[in-house]
């Protein structure tokens, strides 16, 4: 069965810019129509259509402000979308409270870093594996033998989600207690840990050093491998989007400005003009490699 | 994960002890009247922190009613009591049952008020628990119930329409509350209800809802974003909480001859939550601690009854200003850095 | 003709809410905490309105003005001791220590003036207007003047004034407000200050209407003035007046045609029915938390 959705009929996008997809013949895990949200007169996402493989590595890219977060927050049904459906595994998740969208299939990590900061690293995961550990409140009150058997498997299960990272050391530790960059690690896990077929990761590499930003290009493929599931990414550092995504969607002023591939989006004069101003998009070529170092820099001093 | 496990065995060993202390402290006579008098109010103090401690301390949102729930257990569990008189002959047993009808009232009252507060956050459930606390007040105040063999007879504001038939007795008599009862509360009970309170605490907290419940405290939309049911589960922690207060207050009541809906008021509830914020937000054994001394100490200080709500109030602002201020927050760990590493962990 | 009464003396108890309930809801603009001790304020500025005519027999305006700086200076005291060390601290800690502090100003009181009641004498007599079979006391038409020229001089104030627009900016954003050059600390501690010279108004006036004075004189009345504030709105200013006339009026008609020792369940039946059918209140704009 071919499936293959219209991918985009924006003005501004070339009708056939799409985002290159893998398994391109199954049913896409993510597909977002003519998405849009107002707020007070304010079109903060508007037109935003979006399909995602089942085991593709996707970024949305785009300048402060551009939306993209708020895209995350639209597929996540923190926000209720004006206009337009998402369609998660071919499912309208219209109308469904965020919880709800996490049991079907959405994980998801925060810009600004929000973990259970008063319990363990590995109550964390366990908090997120909620909808996989069957013991009701009397079990647990009582401590039937199901309690103890659901609290070993899950306790088995998060130590495996945190060897993702060789985290296991840290189980114990408060979560709050943490460096910056193992608390957005910890984030990862925890949305692993919901069983997800999308996974959202809002700049995960935002206050990364360079060799934990290199560890986490690596384990971003091993989770996609591992897992097979889809990887949404929001991220401002170019060198980690060019590398890990397959797709890349730009966002600019709530709209999409540009799909396609890394290397299709590099030489894309909307593109650097977005980011660069109308005054560059002549020079695109020379810009190009501009482009990549200074957002490679304003990712890593955005904190 | 350890520190929380040694802090339950603390908790339990705390109480165990206490128990067998007083036990033979009374059995050798050298306990004094007003100590004895002192004891099942004490438990059902106890009680009440531990399980606004849950509300307060574990699910994070401030609940200023807690007493209303107690209102609640005692006029439903002694109404109970004085019901089965006759039927349930046994004292022990008969109190048993009427602390499980006060607890399954109280559960009730925490279940249909959860529906409405616990969609509201912050400053709002608290000012609108505070309301629910009132309006407890104000319907026992004016409510008159009559009991005779064809069953029972509700009236609000006056008596009148109550008719009794032969053998018949009123049993809540508006603002005049409930008057001779018998009093049928002991020490060993009041130490069972801790016992079993800790027990459903603890295992609770050491559940799935358990950390749930915490994640929720920690952060409500990172838990959403997990999957967690928020409702659900706060539901679960304010009908538990409600549950054992209604039990507390069946305890509390049945010590007396006469209980009346005043004294379960908004004092009462700033009492309680004096008492949790004094030992420790989330800290069980920290509730135990200050409950028992701040039942003891206006008794044994007579001087001190004077100024005890005022050194309350000084408490919970010096407590709060200790723990939260940016000031003394520094000031605490760099305390603690200087005493070495591992106290990281000890941090609530 | 008994309606128009009730309606008439609802209006003036809703005043008196009405006052009171612009101090919380100015505080919460911009500080975003529930003063649980504003009620307890009231208090005090009537104890010292009541000593200052009685004991020191100065003539009521004084004994006002009096307890309006009193109150301004411990408005600002309150909030200078326990609140700003704790502007950064979680809600649930700031609003544990405002219930501190309502309890230290209750049982001060309490200690310094003893329990035994105080009857207050009317700041300007009992004199009553006679409309046809309506009659109107003084007190309750200077309750309501007081609070219609009140709104106005807040409304002229915030709207006019640089210290208003700075209150407004600070109670949109504390950062950016920092940013322009605004003294944040200053502008709480001043919202703080006309917050708490209001409630020694409402003071007197309650006191003068219900002349019996004890230490907890105005928690009951403090936390139906936040009812009211939450009814019309938290935050906004219109929305405190109405509030306090609604609930003003509410109150007195559940006291006159459903029973008087249910009104106070009425009154606290409505707060939650607001918040569950309109929980921004009546005038109030739904805040949603940035994720």
């Amino acid at each position: 069965m071919a499936y293959k959705s219209e991918g985009s009929n924006l003005v501004p996008v070339p009708s056939n810019a799409v985002i290159p997809e893998r398994d391109i013949n199954d049913m896409p895990a993510l597909e977002c129509k003519n998405l849009g949200i107002t707020f007070g007169g304010l079109h903060a996402v508007e037109n935003f259509n979006l399909t995602i493989g089942r085991t593709e590595i996707a970024g949305l890219i785009g300048p402060n402000g551009a939306g993209k977060t708020t895209v995350f927050n639209l597929l996540t049904n923190v926000y209720q979308p004006t206009t337009g459906t998402i369609l998660l595994n071919g499912m309208d998740t219209h109308g469904m409270s965020t919880a709800q969208v996490s049991k079907a299939g959405i994980g998801r990590t925060f810009q600004n870093i929000r973990l259970f900061n008063n319990l363990t690293v590995e109550e964390n995961i366990m908090v997120a594996m909620d909808k996989s550990i069957k013991c009701g409140l009397f079990a647990g009150l009582l401590r039937l033998p199901s309690y103890f058997r659901e609290e070993k498997k899950a306790h088995k299960r998060a130590l495996e989600l945190l060897h993702i990272f060789d985290m296991e050391n840290v189980a114990n530790h408060r979560a709050g207690s943490l460096p910056y960059g193992a608390q957005r690690r910890v984030e990862i896990v925890r949305a692993l840990a919901t069983d997800p077929k999308v996974l959202l990761l809002d700049e995960p590499a935002a206050g990364m050093n360079p060799s934990e930003t290199a560890d986490l290009m690596a384990n971003i493929r091993k989770i996609r491998d591992t897992f097979q599931i889809a990887v949404v990414l929001i991220e401002h550092d170019m060198n980690l989007v060019m590398n890990v995504c397959e797709g890349l969607c730009v966002l600019n002023f709530g709209r999409i400005i540009a799909k396609g591939s890394p290397a299709e989006i590099q030489k894309n004069p909307t593109v650097i003009e977005a980011y660069l101003g109308k005054s560059h998009s002549t020079k695109a070529h020379e810009a190009v490699n501009e482009v990549v170092e200074e957002n490679s820099d304003t990712g890593s001093d955005n904190k | 994960m350890k520190r929380k496990n040694t802090n339950k065995y603390v908790s339990f060993a705390l109480v165990i002890a206490a128990y067998a202390i007083m036990m033979i402290l009374t059995a050798s006579g050298k306990i004094t009247r007003s100590m004895q008098g002192m004891l099942v109010p004490i438990c059902a103090y106890i009680v009440m922190a531990i399980s606004l401690n849950l509300t307060v301390g574990i699910l994070g949102e401030l609940s200023l009613g807690h007493a209303g729930f107690m209102s609640m257990g005692a006029f439903t569990g002694t109404c109970a009591a004085l019901m089965m008189t006759e039927s349930v002959p046994d004292e022990g047993l008969r109190l048993g049952i009427s602390m499980v009808i006060g607890a399954i009232f109280g559960g009730i009252a925490g279940f249909l008020i959860g529906i409405p507060v616990l969609r509201l956050k912050g400053d709002y459930l608290a000012i609108v628990t505070l309301a629910f606390g009132e309006i407890i007040k104000s319907i026992f105040n004016n409510l008159y119930v009559g009991f005779d063999k064809y069953g029972l007879n509700f009236q609000l504001l006056s008596e009148k329409g109550i008719k009794l038939e032969e053998g018949g007795r009123m049993l809540i008599q508006g603002a005049m509350g409930i008057s001779k009862i018998k009093k049928i509360s002991t020490f060993t009970a009041g130490f069972i209800l801790i016992i079993l309170t800790l027990f459903i605490v603890y295992h609770l907290v050491e559940s799935r809802y358990g950390r749930a419940i915490m994640a929720i405290r920690d952060n409500r939309i990172a838990a959403e974003s997990v999957g967690v049911d928020v409702t659900k589960y706060k539901m679960t922690a304010f009908v538990i909480s409600a549950a054992l207060a209604g039990a507390a207050g069946t305890l509390f009541a049945m010590n007396y001859s006469t209980i009346t809906a005043n004294k379960f008021d908004f004092n009462t509830s700033i009492l309680i939550l004096v008492l949790v914020v004094l030992g420790g937000l989330g800290n069980i054994t920290g509730s135990i601690i200050s409950a028992t001394l701040l039942t003891i100490l206006p008794e044994a200080l007579r001087g001190f009854a004077t100024y005890r709500m005022l050194v309350y109030a000084i408490v919970l602002i010096v407590v709060m200003l200790f723990t939260n201020a940016s000031g003394t927050k520094m000031l605490i760990s760099n305390i603690k850095a200087k005493l070495g590493g591992n106290k990281e962990e000890e941090e609530q | 003709m008994r309606f128009l009464s009730f309606l008439i003396s609802g209006l003036s108890l809703g005043s008196i809410y009405a006052i009171i309930a612009l101090g919380y809801t100015m505080v919460y603009g911009i500080a975003k905490m529930l003063n649980f001790a504003h009620g307890d304020v009231i208090m005090v500025g009537s104890y010292i309105c009541f000593f200052a005519m009685m004991r020191y027999n100065l003539p009521p305006v004084v004994g006002v003005i009096l307890a309006v700086i009193v109150c301004t200076i411990l408005g600002m005291v309150i909030e200078r001791a326990a609140y700003k060390p704790l502007r950064q601290a979680p809600s649930l800690a700031v609003l544990i220590t405002a219930i501190g502090v309502s309890y230290f100003l209750q049982n001060g009181a309490l200690l310094l003036w003893t329990s035994s009641p105080k009857v207050f004498p009317s700041i300007i007599g009992n004199g009553k207007i006679q409309l046809g079979e309506l009659t109107i006391s003084h007190v309750t038409l200077l309750t309501v003047a007081v609070c219609l020229v009140i709104m106005a001089v807040l409304t002229w104030f915030t709207g006019r004034t640089k210290m208003g627009k700075a209150m407004r900016a600070c109670s949109e954003d504390k950062g950016a407000a920092q940013l322009m050059g605004i003294d944040v600390n200053g502008t709480i501690s001043m919202t703080f200050a006309i917050g708490s010279g209001l409630a020694a108004i409402a003071g007197v006036l309650l006191c003068s209407a219900y002349p019996t004075l004890v230490p907890t004189t105005g928690s009951m009345p403090g936390i139906k003035a936040f009812t009211a504030a939450v009814f019309g709105g938290i935050g906004s200013i219109p929305g405190a007046f109405l509030g306090g006339l609604l609930l003003g009026v509410i109150e007195t008609f559940a006291k006159a045609y459903i029973s008087t020792q249910l009104s106070d369940a009425v009154v606290f039946s409505v707060l939650i029915i607001v918040l569950l059918v309109r929980p921004a209140g009546l005038l109030g704009k739904v805040i949603n938390e940035k994720v």
